[in-house]
């Protein structure tokens, strides 16, 4: 693992009596991609501005390279912001934005003009130097938006939502830009999204959040495939969250059938949550099945088909790229492995999380 | 067919009267303003007579002067003062701000008399000495409002992450302020300072109130010139006041649209 570079202590903030952000950890490694994910208002934009150094908590300390920086200015900070809608000075040229954060260094013109070349090659607008703003398409300013940010060589890169306002084909361009420029730059990216698919395709680290509480950190792969609550579970892709019995180590009771699982250390006889992707349900012929159903909705999606079957009184999500018609009866299996068993929510905070859904 | 034909003709006609009305009097000055013949009844030849003696006459070049320099120097303060109000103002909460509108608005509404008449008995209470000052003063107090009014949309329009871009990049507040927002601001205040300036050279009563004696801007030059007789050159001195504001009304009307335009 990389050197810690970024450390959140206990932060708690609330704006006009509202909690937004409660008793918050976090830890931040070096040259990380690291995503903040979660739906609108759970203060995941609040610990990027935090972090930015424009908005103070309430509680909590923030430690950058091992010192504490909470009570300083953003512009004394050594991070730089990437804003949702680009925030490009629209008065100056293109290369005047890009200089603004050198010429305030006191940096030498020949440093400077260096910096900008390197700048606009970097993300792929080389002569666009004195160009206004105005005249660039949305993907463009973005882009130059990164360039200011990027020369000023900031430890640190924070983006908040910087693909919100592009559309899809864009976005998912700009998503290869962002991973290649990080692995070009050497440097450490926070990136704020509610987009889940953003953040499986860029992120080493996604930090899940709700209502002011982080729900899960891990890598892409563990956040998908081993939620580790019904909230997770849900945000990230379509799922299929049942509420079900621990009947034993390697055992659980779904809808009144026992499945295999590979899951232990839940108890005995205990009530927990488990969730199921609609890829990782077979379809099999009906004699073969653990439980059997009949089908009830079926749409195309391109890539597989979309079931929904009836089965035990459940309607169970199913992604094939084989079709099974409406009105067929067929048996579910489910890979031991793919069947994740979460503990029921504790706190009522998490509880209200998981009424919502 | 014939009948939107008579509608048309109809409207013309409406719209026609509507402007006869509005700029008769006016056009009545101005030509009159050319008009060789000492009366009023008899068109005498076209002239530039009048105006060549306005431009002799010292007592009115004075209160040209003495107009232009108030009209300026209050117009400035006033963007100045405006500007500092709005940016205080967009960081209160809706409701306060909405009052502080209420009552920054009241000025504008209320009768100049009334302004006038309050502006000089503060003045005598406060032992003031009537004079440029006093009629600068007044002239900032009416204006600001006309500021406040241009700038503060403009600072709702604006996108405060760039302010906060600015910081972000190692800028000083101060120095994000006058890099960043100001110029973003720029439009709203440079047709706000031009109302101000309109406002400022047009206004007679406010003026008359508070000036005191000696001292003379052009509307209250005309007033007492008019008082001993009307003179020709007066007409003059009208056409050249009409025409200088209705070009500076043009100049704010067009200042927030091209900005606009440059937005988009």
């Amino acid at each position: 693992m990389q050197k810690e570079l970024i450390r959140l202590e206990h932060i708690s903030k609330s704006f006009d009596g509202q909690m937004v952000l409660d008793d918050l950890e976090l830890n931040i490694h070096e040259n990380e991609f690291v995503t903040l994910l979660g739906p609108s208002g759970c203060g995941k934009t609040t610990t990027l501005r935090i972090l930015g150094g424009f908005v103070q908590p309430d509680a909590g300390k923030v430690i950058f390279d091992a010192r504490d920086i909470t009570g300083m200015p953003p512009n004394k900070r050594q991070l730089n912001t990437v804003f949702q809608k680009y925030a490009l000075f629209t008065h100056m040229t293109i290369a005047e934005n890009i200089a603004f954060g050198l010429k305030i260094k006191k940096k030498s013109k020949s440093y400077i003009d260096d910096k900008i070349k390197y700048a606009l090659k970097l993300v792929n607008l080389e002569g666009y130097g004195s160009r206004m703003p105005d005249s660039l398409s949305g993907g463009q300013q973005q882009r130059i938006a990164i360039a200011r940010a990027i020369v000023n060589e900031p430890k640190v890169l924070l983006l908040d939502e910087p693909l919100g306002a592009l559309d899809l084909k864009l976005r998912q361009e700009m998503q290869y830009e962002l991973i290649r420029m990080k692995n070009e730059l050497g440097i450490t990216f926070v990136y704020v999204t509610h987009d889940q698919e953003e953040a499986l395709t860029m992120s080493d680290t996604i930090v899940v959040m709700n209502q002011g509480y982080i729900q899960q950190i891990g890598s892409p792969e563990s956040i998908y495939n081993e939620p580790e609550n019904a909230f997770v579970a849900d945000f990230i892709g379509d799922s299929n969250i049942i509420a079900a019995t621990m009947i034993e180590d390697k055992c659980v009771e779904i809808l009144g059938t026992r499945f295999a699982c590979v899951d232990t250390g839940f108890g005995t006889r205990k009530p927990v949550d488990v969730v199921i992707r609609p890829e990782d349900v077979e379809l099999v012929p009906p004699e073969n099945g653990t439980i059997t159903g009949v089908v009830t909705h079926l749409i195309f999606k391109g890539v597989h088909y979309e079931m929904e079957v009836m089965a035990n009184g459940f309607e169970w999500l199913v992604h094939s790229t084989v079709l099974s018609p409406v009105g067929k009866e067929v048996g579910l299996r489910v890979d031991p492995f793919n069947i994740q068993i979460m503990n029921k929510p504790e706190s009522e905070d998490e509880e209200a999380v998981a009424l919502e859904l | 067919m014939k009948r939107n034909k008579t509608m048309t003709i109809t409207q013309k006609i409406y719209v026609a009267l509507i402007f006869i009305f509005l700029y008769a009097p006016i056009v009545t000055l101005i030509v009159l303003s050319f008009n060789a013949s000492k009366t009023r009844a008899k068109w005498g030849g076209f002239t530039l007579k009048w105006y060549v003696s306005l431009l002799q006459d010292e007592t009115i070049l004075d209160a040209l002067g003495t107009t232009l320099l108030i009209a300026f120097l209050s117009a400035l303060t006033a963007a100045v003062i405006g500007t500092i109000a709005c940016i205080a103002m967009s960081g209160m909460k809706r409701r306060s701000r909405a009052v502080l509108m209420g009552i920054t608005n009241i000025p504008m509404l209320n009768a100049d008399i009334v302004t006038g008449i309050s502006l000089m008995l503060l003045f005598i209470s406060l032992g003031f000495r009537f004079g440029f000052g006093t009629i600068l003063l007044s002239h900032i107090t009416f204006n600001i409002p006309y500021v406040i009014l241009s700038v503060l949309p403009r600072m709702k329009q604006l996108n405060p992450s760039v302010y906060e871009a600015a910081l972000d990049l190692g800028a000083s507040p101060l120095f994000a302020f006058f890099k960043v927002t100001l110029p973003d601001l720029m439009p709203g205040i440079l047709s706000g300072f031009l109302m101000a300036f309109t406002m400022s050279l047009d206004d007679f009563i406010i003026t008359h109130f508070t000036k005191g004696s000696g001292l003379n801007t052009l509307s209250t030059k005309i007033y007492t010139e008019v008082r001993k007789g009307i003179k020709p050159e007066m007409y003059a001195l009208s056409t050249i006041i009409f025409v200088t504001v209705l070009v500076l009304l043009i100049l704010v009307n067009i200042t927030p649209e091209k900005a606009q335009k440059e937005n988009i």
